[in-house]
């Protein structure tokens, strides 16, 4: 493990313990702290990705090893991205530990040597993996906000106060990180399949071969753009809204352990 | 040699004496003006301050002799409100020394309130300590002691989270309005009905800036009234329907005898609306809001009982926060108590002594290290001059001190002792008496 890992690693554990200090003792200096922290995690990370490239010739995104590691890269700059514009305080508590499994799983899987196609298809599969990477960190943080939601409507409904109530923030902002966090990952989803359609078409001579992986990543687009077009057209939003991202996601992670293990 | 002053606290609050007492013993501000002048006449009461709330009537003073003092306000509140002393003296409640300080810090952070954390009373304390303070029946002691007061109201309010939670229906409903919207700004609000409560909610609501208001009435005129009050629009009661499709806020006190919206009324509304959330404040009793209608996708119902419910949650949170503001002022008690104790004359020359004694000595080594020529015969020669001149200082200090005078002078000539020669350094730094 390079030393840009370690220290990735070290700031993302570090990060999560603060979000979650944060969550409980509401805290706002330790909020910020643990932001700083997961920030300089996410200069780390990005440290090790280009090594990575530098060493390797090419992207590093060829594997589920290699893969799972820049979801995590991902999820965490994708937050800091969010971050800036809805200050949702409570998500880094789940951001942080999502991120940190991805690096800590991507760390124990082998690394298996990579069989490179010739360069322009090799080209194309980076920018299909690349951009479904980052599609999928935005889903994933969709995802998180959902079940936040979810929570929070719960109590609301229920009459239920406390807890959760107190430190989670409005129906309102939670609906508008998840929208926009939708609004990142289709667009990345959709520009993923097509590059990943051109690549099959150049490896395997035909753009649609009927595969399982195809197929689901076919209905995880569907999905998707079902739940845009619902919220464009008709304006759904609130707890149908949060359910359907999270069962979108659920499809989208089979298909991402799909893709690298047939 | 003055004698020794004493703090007393005398009233009676809510939990002490039924709304008929405090009725009773309330007393007006134009009433405020005689008693504190009469009272400061008696020729045991130094200081003299009032606080009269509906929740409370309270008498402060500075006395030396504080038996007596409290008898004679006693007999003068009886004699003025023209009501046998048996009738409230059960109720009273006279607080002495280290309590009286104790009582009135907590009064003033909001402690000794019906609803803790309330912030009205510190306001009400300080218009009570104006009045005094124009009337002229506030001297050192009270000065002080309403200042110290002030300043550890505004430490429990700071450093505890006593007045973070909403504890009125109003606030409640704005609170949760808040987790459902983020901001109420723009949200558009249909009061239902017209009940006091329901008014106050409007009220807090339009405060926070939500716009626009729709009323609805049965009685269209009475609706009319109410919606010029706020700045909105008079709606008939058959169009609640429509505005549904508009509004963000419905709040409702219609008196009627059953429900006046029903689930069914929602077909194909939530999406007219776009399913933009939909929060309804049902404080009628019968309720007028069909509680299935909560069962609807981003519609949120809640009733009175709803509302006082989470009151009482935060009432207990309050409470949690009020061991953290009794801290506060058990320790600003002590620190009002080592000023108090200090005011008398002998610890003030005592410590004016001590001061200029210690000054005296650090001079001394100072120099006489650099001389080292000196024999002990010089060296004795010089402490006995540094002794001399210290006590030909302090001699006409001393006298200004022991002088008798006025009640008030005393006291006065003792704080001034005391800021003059900074004898409080471990104290806090006070502010400064408002004008």
């Amino acid at each position: 493990m390079s030393l840009f890992s370690a220290s990735t690693m070290a700031c993302y554990i570090a990060s999560s313990i603060g979000y979650q200090g944060y969550i409980l003792f509401q805290k706002k200096y330790v909020y910020r702290l643990a932001n700083i922290v997961l920030f300089i995690g996410f200069l780390c990370h990005t440290g090790a990705i280009a090594l990575q490239y530098f060493e390797a010739g090419h992207v590093p995104v060829q594997n589920l090893h290699d893969a799972l590691s820049a979801f995590g890269w991902a999820v965490a700059g994708v937050f800091l991205i969010l971050q800036i514009k809805f200050h949702l305080m409570v998500l880094g508590a789940l951001v942080a530990p999502l991120a940190t499994l991805s690096v800590v799983i991507a760390a124990l899987l082998p690394k298996p040597p990579v069989e490179l196609a010739p360069l322009f298809a090799s080209l194309w599969r980076t920018f299909h993996i690349g951009t479904l990477v980052v599609g999928n960190a935005a889903f994933a943080i969709a995802c998180l906000v959902g079940i936040l939601y979810l929570i929070q409507e719960n109590t609301i409904k229920d009459k239920r106060r406390g807890f959760f109530f107190r430190r989670l923030p409005s129906l309102k902002l939670l609906d508008s990180v998840g929208y926009a966090s939708l609004i990142v990952g289709f667009p990345m989803l959709t520009f993923g399949i097509i590059t990943g359609v051109i690549y099959a078409q150049m490896v395997r001579g035909r753009f649609w071969s009927w595969d399982p992986k195809e197929i689901f990543a076919g209905i995880t687009w569907l999905v998707y753009a079902a739940l845009l077009h619902e919220r464009l057209a008709v304006g759904w939003r609130g707890r149908r809204a949060a359910i359907m991202t999270i069962v979108g996601f659920v499809i989208l992670i089979f298909t991402f352990f799909l893709f690298f293990w047939r | 040699m003055a004698l020794r002053r004493h703090i007393v606290a005398i009233g009676l609050n809510h939990k002490t004496a039924p709304v008929e007492v405090r009725e009773r013993l309330a007393f007006s501000s134009e009433d405020t003006a005689q008693i504190l002048e009469t009272m400061h006449q008696h020729h045991c009461v130094d200081e003299i301050a009032l606080f009269s709330t509906c929740n409370r009537v309270e008498f402060l003073l500075a006395t030396q002799d504080a038996p007596e003092a409290v008898e004679a306000l006693k007999d003068f509140i009886a004699e003025f409100k023209d009501t046998p002393r048996h009738t409230f003296e059960q109720a009273l409640y006279v607080y002495n020394g280290d309590e009286a300080v104790r009582h009135i810090f907590r009064v003033a952070s909001s402690l000794d309130s019906m609803v803790v954390g309330e912030p009205q009373i510190l306001g009400q304390i300080k218009d009570s300590y104006a009045d005094a303070c124009n009337y002229g029946t506030c001297g050192v002691i009270l000065n002080r002691l309403m200042h110290k007061s002030f300043s550890v109201a505004k430490r429990v309010r700071t450093e505890t989270g006593i007045g973070d939670h909403a504890v009125s229906i109003s606030y409640a409903a704005v609170e949760l309005g808040r987790k459902i919207f983020g901001e109420l700004e723009g949200k558009a609000v249909l009061l239902l009905g017209a009940g006091e409560m329901a008014e106050l909610a409007v009220e807090h609501l339009v405060n926070n800036r939500a716009r626009p208001i729709f009323v609805a009435n049965r009685t269209f005129e009475r609706g009319l009234e109410l919606a010029e009050r706020f700045r909105g629009t008079a709606i008939r009661f058959e169009e609640i329907r429509n505005y549904l499709k508009e509004v963000d806020i419905v709040i409702s006190s219609t008196g009627a005898r059953q429900y006046v919206l029903v689930r069914n009324d929602f077909k194909g509304l939530m999406r007219a609306r776009r399913n933009r959330p939909l929060f309804f404040i049902d404080i009628a009793v019968p309720r007028d809001i069909d509680p299935e209608i909560n069962r609807i996708n981003n519609v949120y119902v809640y009733d009175i009982d709803d509302l006082k419910s989470a009151i009482q949650e935060n009432i207990e949170e309050r409470q949690q926060e009020a061991l953290r503001g009794e801290r506060i002022v058990d320790a600003a008690v002590v620190q009002f108590r080592r000023w108090f104790r200090a005011l008398d004359v002998v610890p003030t020359i005592v410590g004016l002594r001590d001061k200029m004694e210690e000054i005296r000595q650090k001079e001394l080594k100072k120099t006489l290290s650099c001389l080292h020529s000196v024999s002990e015969k010089d060296r004795a020669a010089i402490d006995r001059l540094t002794t001399a001149l210290v006590n030909k200082i302090l001699h006409d200090p001393t006298v200004f001190l022991k002088q008798d005078g006025h009640k008030d002078m005393k006291s006065l000539r003792v704080d001034i002792t005391r800021r003059l020669f900074n004898l409080d350094e471990s104290d806090e730094k006070e502010p400064e008496p408002e004008a």
